[in-house]
């Protein structure tokens, strides 16, 4: 059992939990995740590593309640333990590699984050801040009830840009407007990294390969084993397939299949609307509704 | 009674059992059990012990059966093999210990496989469980998987005195017996769990969530952790594709990922987990695997096709599954293979194109190579493909290991009689050296890397 010794409500459906698994703090690093399942019943679900202590035997993990499964984790508190907790899986990325370093410090890096994707940026910027490299940050969520961690990256940013897409705190837009704001005054990049939804990685990567800026995205496809036993979170990248969760989850988001993914990633979406409604109704709902697939 | 003919099996009707995931053989009673057991001629050169992999005293306990000895019989078995309860079920035994029977050549073969489970699941119903060794010797071995190479050298190893951790990457411990082979064959709580658990009656440590190559790696196990020898049985899991035209569409799945949503997520049992259940299914392939994939699909409420390019004589599946598969009504498309799956505007699998197939010359594996029938091509309407095409080892244990040489398969060097790799104190056995195989072999493996591992460990110390 891997017992949660803190639970935080980081913004309007985010939560942060830390969590004691000793084996995955002591070995993970920037870029990786980790496989959660929260009891006998659960799923196994994918979430990126947002933090780590080693000295604690802790490691960090950000979530938005989205479906049935992360509805039912964010009633677990702190002293409540989680049944699996396995990591870290897939690689490390590439600019948080000690062997890459030197390389990465003649970089001019800008990350940009998208809503809860914000948590698994948080990491790989503190670890270019340790090893003293410079970086710009764009963070963005839909509206400022949504942002979280604004304190903790300008700690560790050298500039950091926020945006709302309604325009309720910083920057009225996007992320993808932010950069082209930038860009137009004059700053430059060499490398980019897009983590978020796949919809926003896909328009960053978009405008990206017209400024010419390599980019790096974070895929999130759905996942079963983490292992690369099964093969759920198959990619196209560069015509090839990928699994995400052995080959990545990084990769060079201008060679990644965007619109394959999306398609991928609704693959059991009637089925989580109906898990929804039953958690949400319970007996009470019996189809019919138009989003449960009706099987009255 | 006919001595030439074994004692009848209870099994489930076809048609109930078509729609639910209980095991389809229902077992001897013991009465049963016994009259089988008095067609054994005892034989003093038994050949039947020849076919088995980890070498039971097959004559032997089937003697204890005989007399109603069942306690006996369990411990005569627990001797030399830690999962009598599965291989009893799982292992091919028409072509191991049952093909080598006397009683086989005017009439049926003695039902040892059956016998086997009897007594392993009357000792686990009875509370009996092996004996741990009486003395233990301190000394730190580790195993990589929890499969049944992994259990099979971790409970030897325990019976030498041996303190055995085994590290599984997964949640549950049992590799392929518990993502793989599905309920209706092999149920998880009365034989695979129960079976796990004689093995931690010998002492054996299982830490679960462990991905070895990830969280920690073989050399640290061995340099900080103070592990003397490891074992090496993380199986062949890693799925092959076809490379076709519309493999990536929604409703297509490897193999391994749709019996690991059921089997060891239990989709069936409404757990979170969800599966796609499919109207009809197509399934590519004519392993094991593939008659797993297709009849839980059939449990699930589908229409299902068994796709393969050869014909039915190659099928590599177990004659008794093929059976199995057929009784319960799956329709068996041999002689044909797909050449592009066809998915509709929204990203999902609509159908699947076909072209039929002959028999020509024999390839290197001595089977008739099949050919394409030019223009034969037809298309199946479908909403599901499983790809049932085989596996091969996963490159992260042997990737972040020093000095462990791989072949161009991926697969691990070891050597047969005792598992040796070329780097000292690792052993390895199963799947990760052989590539997919079955579940008796690994066993047999893992057997033979315990001995090679207390002889490594023996001469060390001297």
């Amino acid at each position: 059992m891997f017992p949660i010794v803190k639970k935080e409500l980081l913004a309007d459906k985010i939560y942060l939990m830390v969590v004691k698994a000793p084996r995955v703090a002591k070995s993970c690093l920037p870029g990786q995740f980790v496989i959660v399942k929260m009891d006998e019943e659960g799923e196994r679900i994918p979430l990126t590593i947002c933090d780590y202590d080693r000295t604690d035997g802790t490691v960090t993990i950000v979530f938005q309640t989205v479906g049935y499964s992360t509805e039912r984790m964010k009633e677990l508190n702190e002293g409540d333990s989680f049944r699996d907790f396995v990591g870290p899986l897939g690689c490390v990325s590439d600019i948080c590699e000690e062997k890459n370093l030197e390389e990465t410090k003649k970089k001019h890096i800008v990350f940009i984050a998208g809503g809860v994707g914000t948590a698994p940026v948080y990491p790989q910027v503190k670890w270019l801040k340790e090893h003293g490299v410079d970086c710009d940050v764009i963070m963005g969520a839909r509206n400022k009830e949504l942002l979280f961690y604004v304190e903790e990256m300008r700690a560790v940013a050298t500039n950091l840009y926020v945006t709302t897409d309604d325009g309720t705190y910083g920057f009225h837009g996007m992320g993808t407007d932010q950069l082209q704001a930038l860009v137009d005054e004059g700053k430059k990049y060499d490398h980019c990294v897009a983590i978020g939804p796949m919809i926003m990685m896909k328009f960053v990567c978009i405008l990206t390969k017209k400024l010419e800026i390599p980019t790096i995205v974070s895929m999130n496809p759905i996942m079963v084993d983490g292992t690369g036993m099964c093969g759920a979170c198959r990619l196209i990248v560069g015509g090839e397939v990928k699994f995400a969760c052995v080959d990545g989850p990084e990769f060079d988001g201008h060679l990644v299949d965007f619109d394959l993914a999306m398609k991928r990633q609704q693959q059991y979406k009637t089925q989580e609307g109906r898990a929804m409604l039953k958690l949400e109704e319970g007996d009470t709902h019996h189809g019919g509704c138009g989003n449960c697939g009706g099987d009255k | 009674m006919d001595v030439m003919k074994r004692v009848p099996i209870k099994e489930q009707e076809p048609q109930v059992r078509a729609a639910n995931f209980e095991e389809v053989c229902l077992g001897y009673s013991k009465e049963e059990a016994m009259e089988e057991a008095s067609r054994c001629l005892n034989c003093k050169n038994a050949q039947c012990v020849k076919g088995c992999p980890v070498g039971i005293d097959i004559p032997g306990f089937i003697q204890q059966v005989k007399e109603g000895n069942i306690e006996k019989s369990y411990q005569v078995i627990a001797e030399s093999s830690a999962l009598p309860a599965v291989c009893g079920r799982v292992c091919p035994q028409e072509s191991q210990c049952e093909g080598k029977c006397i009683r086989g050549i005017k009439g049926d073969p003695v039902a040892i496989g059956k016998l086997e489970r009897f007594t392993a699941d009357w000792a686990g119903e009875n509370g009996v469980k092996p004996a741990p060794a009486s003395q233990k010797n301190g000394r730190k071995v580790a195993v990589i998987g929890s499969g049944p190479a992994g259990l099979t050298c971790a409970g030897d190893l325990a019976r030498l005195g041996y303190d055995v951790t085994i590290f599984e990457a997964l949640h549950e411990a049992g590799g392929v017996l518990v993502y793989g082979i599905p309920e209706f064959r092999l149920p998880k709580e009365r034989v695979v769990a129960q079976e796990v658990d004689n093995v931690k009656a010998l002492g054996v440590k299982i830490e679960t969530n462990v991905v070895i190559g990830k969280a920690v790696t073989i050399d640290e196990l061995m340099e900080v952790e103070g592990f003397e020898a490891v074992f090496i049985g993380s199986g062949a899991g890693l799925p092959k594709f076809m490379g076709i035209p519309g493999e990536q569409a929604n409703g297509v799945f490897s193999a391994n990922e749709f019996l690991t949503r059921n089997n060891l997520m239990k989709s069936f049992k409404d757990y979170d987990t969800p599966i796609s259940e499919g109207k009809k299914v197509v399934v590519v392939g004519g392993g094991n695997v593939a008659m797993d994939a297709a009849r839980t699909a059939l449990r699930l409420g589908a229409e299902v096709h068994i796709v393969y390019r050869r014909s039915e004589a190659e099928l590599p599946a177990r004659v008794e599954e093929v059976h199995h598969a057929k009784e319960e009504g799956i329709i068996f498309d041999l002689l044909q293979n797909p050449q592009e799956i066809l998915v509709d505007e929204n990203g999902w699998v609509k159908g699947i194109r076909i072209i039929k197939m002959e028999l020509g010359e024999p390839d290197e594996s001595g089977r008739r190579r099949p050919v394409e029938v030019p223009g034969s091509e037809y298309e199946i309407a479908c909403d599901t493909v499983i790809m049932s095409l085989g596996t091969s080892p996963n490159p992260l244990i042997s990737s972040t290991t020093s000095g462990l040489d791989t072949n161009r398969w991926q697969c691990i060097v070891a050597e047969e009689e005792n598992g040796r790799t070329s780097k000292p104190g690792v052993f390895a056995g199963g799947d990760a050296v052989t590539g997919a195989a079955t579940v008796i072999l690994a066993m047999g493996a893992g057997k033979a890397a315990a001995k090679g591992i207390h002889e490594y460990l023996m001469n060390k110390n001297a």
